[in-house]
């Protein structure tokens, strides 16, 4: 299979990138003003103390050595130790990433069935007054203040009208749904806009294409040749699309989840770097890099699967 | 994207810049916040900073303040006018040293090639692999808040789109038959690459310019919103809608009318770059 193939090459050219991202999360701590060990030990530690922990993380070793040691910690499980939470990082970050996981997912399939519908329909009466309101809509989604619009949904939708939680997750799926659709409705206004413009050109472009003539030569009805030739033909073109747009949300994160107090790895970020907190602002990184590999790893991969000009 | 309605006709002369009504709509709108900043002392009809105990919390159209008071009593109209400064600024410094690098080392990389330029793809790899947001906060992290290290981190991160941009340019230009000429004359890498490469391989990133700067003032708001970017008690946006974020139920407009402002200035570039670069498209 040459489908198999080309996603084991494009695992194995992740694997320089997965290496040069675990070395610019190890110089993040190196840049760190001050000495590393009272960071982690605190300032009234006792000599002995501050003497096992320079020798756990290899702080006396040369720059280069330290990084093998970082690395062997790293794949030991030992993260290192979140001085606000007072637990393990691995621990505590593993403990965050569902709420983020389901803003992602939930954030992105919004986004994607909205663009869509929104893009369809203004290709389709191309230049008239619904075309024209969505372009202004996805122009003023471009320029919000994502902050300022979860504060403001929050304050209608929560506070004033009461219909939905102001924060938190919940604890049950319908009470998670409850909680996320705010968060997801302020990421799929700002989100949405960007799918929107380059489906939209790609769909209006498409329909004047070379293959649209011909199948309208042969008498194909437009709808037909909209549903079974553009439409397909642009969305592959914007798949890759998709990948950005994730990568995308997954920063918006960070900002999101403190406005709606979600408690996932975006807030817990934030606070983090707020609080001055390095070896979970470290860990994060590091999971954030990852997270954004996986996305544009599965687009890749989605991309393969359905473009039948390859394998 | 080329849309169809924009592909080059023969135009005549007079029509050489066309510019679409939402173009001037968004040009308009950044003159008059340029206005705006300039003549700040002049249009600010209170001290941004001043309290005043006795008129706290009022709500817009009270005599004396358009757009009402915050907690502190400060005059919330003051305090946008002066915000504009700010946020302003903040995004024409902001691109600036990504704008300057990028296309250095786009323009470099491009036409020089080899291993240089296998090395900073490579490191514009690294820089994609995280998300954007979270390396900026990763830098602020390390070198604490504050805008001027807000400016660093972008000049760390922010160059990479400008780069890739002239670069992919620059590798069309070099293999034409001017940027050929040139070098058969004798010239030097570095003079072709000022002269004759440079300025015909920067269009699009000059155009990203006006996007970028969107970008920028959403993202510094944004940090001075949680207190990562401009430091209190500057009157800045971010900071004005943190800060009116408790009495969000009582005292809607300290909080919602610096982002309208902040809306209408982002929009008003945003409709900008989107003519211009619709326009410079038709032009190549």
């Amino acid at each position: 299979m040459r489908k198999t193939r080309l996603v084991l090459q494009r695992l194995w050219q992740m694997v320089p990138v997965l290496l040069a991202i675990s070395v610019v999360a190890f110089l993040l701590a190196q840049a760190i003003p001050g000495d590393p060990v009272r960071l982690i030990v605190g300032p009234r530690a006792s000599q002995e103390v501050i003497d096992t922990v320079r020798d756990r993380y290899g702080l006396d070793e040369p720059v280069f050595l330290q990084y093998f040691v970082y690395m062997g910690n790293l794949f030991q499980g030992d993260w290192g130790r979140s001085i606000a939470f007072r637990v393990p990082v691995l621990e505590l970050i593993t403990s965050r990433l569902t709420p983020t996981l389901c803003l992602l997912g939930g954030g992105l399939v919004l986004s994607t069935l909205v663009a869509l519908v929104l893009a369809i329909v203004a290709a389709r009466r191309q230049d008239g007054l619904i075309d024209q309101a969505i372009r202004l809509f996805a122009t003023i989604g471009l320029g919000m203040p994502v902050f300022w619009l979860g504060l403001v949904l929050s304050m209608l939708f929560a506070v004033r009208l009461g219909w939905l939680p102001a924060s938190g997750f919940g604890d049950t799926p319908v009470d998670n749904l409850r909680h996320l659709l705010l968060p997801w409705v302020t990421i799929t206004v700002v989100m949405a806009p960007i799918l929107v413009r380059n489906l939209r050109a790609t769909l209006i472009e498409r329909t004047h294409a070379d293959f649209v003539l011909a199948e309208r030569s042969k008498g194909m009805p437009e709808g037909a040749i909209f549903l079974r030739h553009v439409l397909p033909n642009s969305l592959l073109s914007n798949l890759s699309l998709l990948g950005v747009v994730a990568v995308y949300i997954l920063g918006i994160t960070v900002v999101i989840e403190p406005i709606f107090a979600i408690p996932g790895v975006g807030q817990l970020f934030l606070n983090s770097i707020i609080a001055r907190d390095y070896f979970v602002i470290q860990g994060l990184t590091l999971v954030f890099a990852l997270l954004t590999m996986v996305a544009t790893l599965a687009v890749d991969v989605l991309t393969l699967a359905v473009d039948p000009r390859v394998g | 994207m080329r849309e169809p309605d924009a592909i080059a006709v023969v135009q005549p002369g007079w029509r050489r810049v066309h510019l679409s009504g939402l173009t001037l709509v968004g040009g308009s709108l950044v003159l008059l916040w340029v206005l705006v900043a300039l003549f700040a002392p002049l249009l600010a009809p209170h001290d941004p900073d001043s309290t005043n105990l006795g008129a706290l919390l009022k709500p817009p159209l009270t005599p004396g303040h358009l757009l009402g008071t915050d907690q502190l009593g400060r005059d919330v109209l003051s305090r946008i006018i002066y915000g504009t400064r700010v946020d302003l600024s903040m995004g024409l410094i902001g691109v600036m040293a990504p704008f300057t690098i990028g296309i250095a080392l786009g323009v470099i990389s491009g036409y020089v090639g080899g291993k240089l330029d296998t090395l900073l793809m490579r490191l514009v790899d690294v820089a994609l692999a995280f998300p954007f947001l979270v390396l900026v906060l990763a830098i602020l992290a390390v070198r604490g808040p504050g805008l001027g290290n807000y400016y660093i981190a972008l000049a760390i991160v922010a160059w990479v789109p400008y780069a890739r941009m002239v670069r992919a340019e620059t590798l069309v230009l070099k293999r034409s038959e001017f940027v050929e000429a040139a070098r058969l004359l004798g010239f030097s890498g570095a003079y072709v690459m000022r002269k004759h490469v440079l300025p015909n391989a920067v269009t699009p990133a000059a155009v990203f310019v006006i996007t970028d700067i969107v970008l920028t003032i959403l993202l510094g708001s944004g940090l001075s919103f949680f207190g990562l970017g401009a430091q209190p008690p500057t009157a800045e946006w971010g900071r004005m809608i943190a800060e009116g974020q408790a009495f969000l139920a009582t005292a809607w407009w300290i909080s919602v009318l610096p982002g309208i402002a902040l809306l209408l200035l982002t929009l008003g570039f945003a409709l900008l770059g989107d003519g211009i670069a619709k326009e410079m498209r038709v032009r190549t």
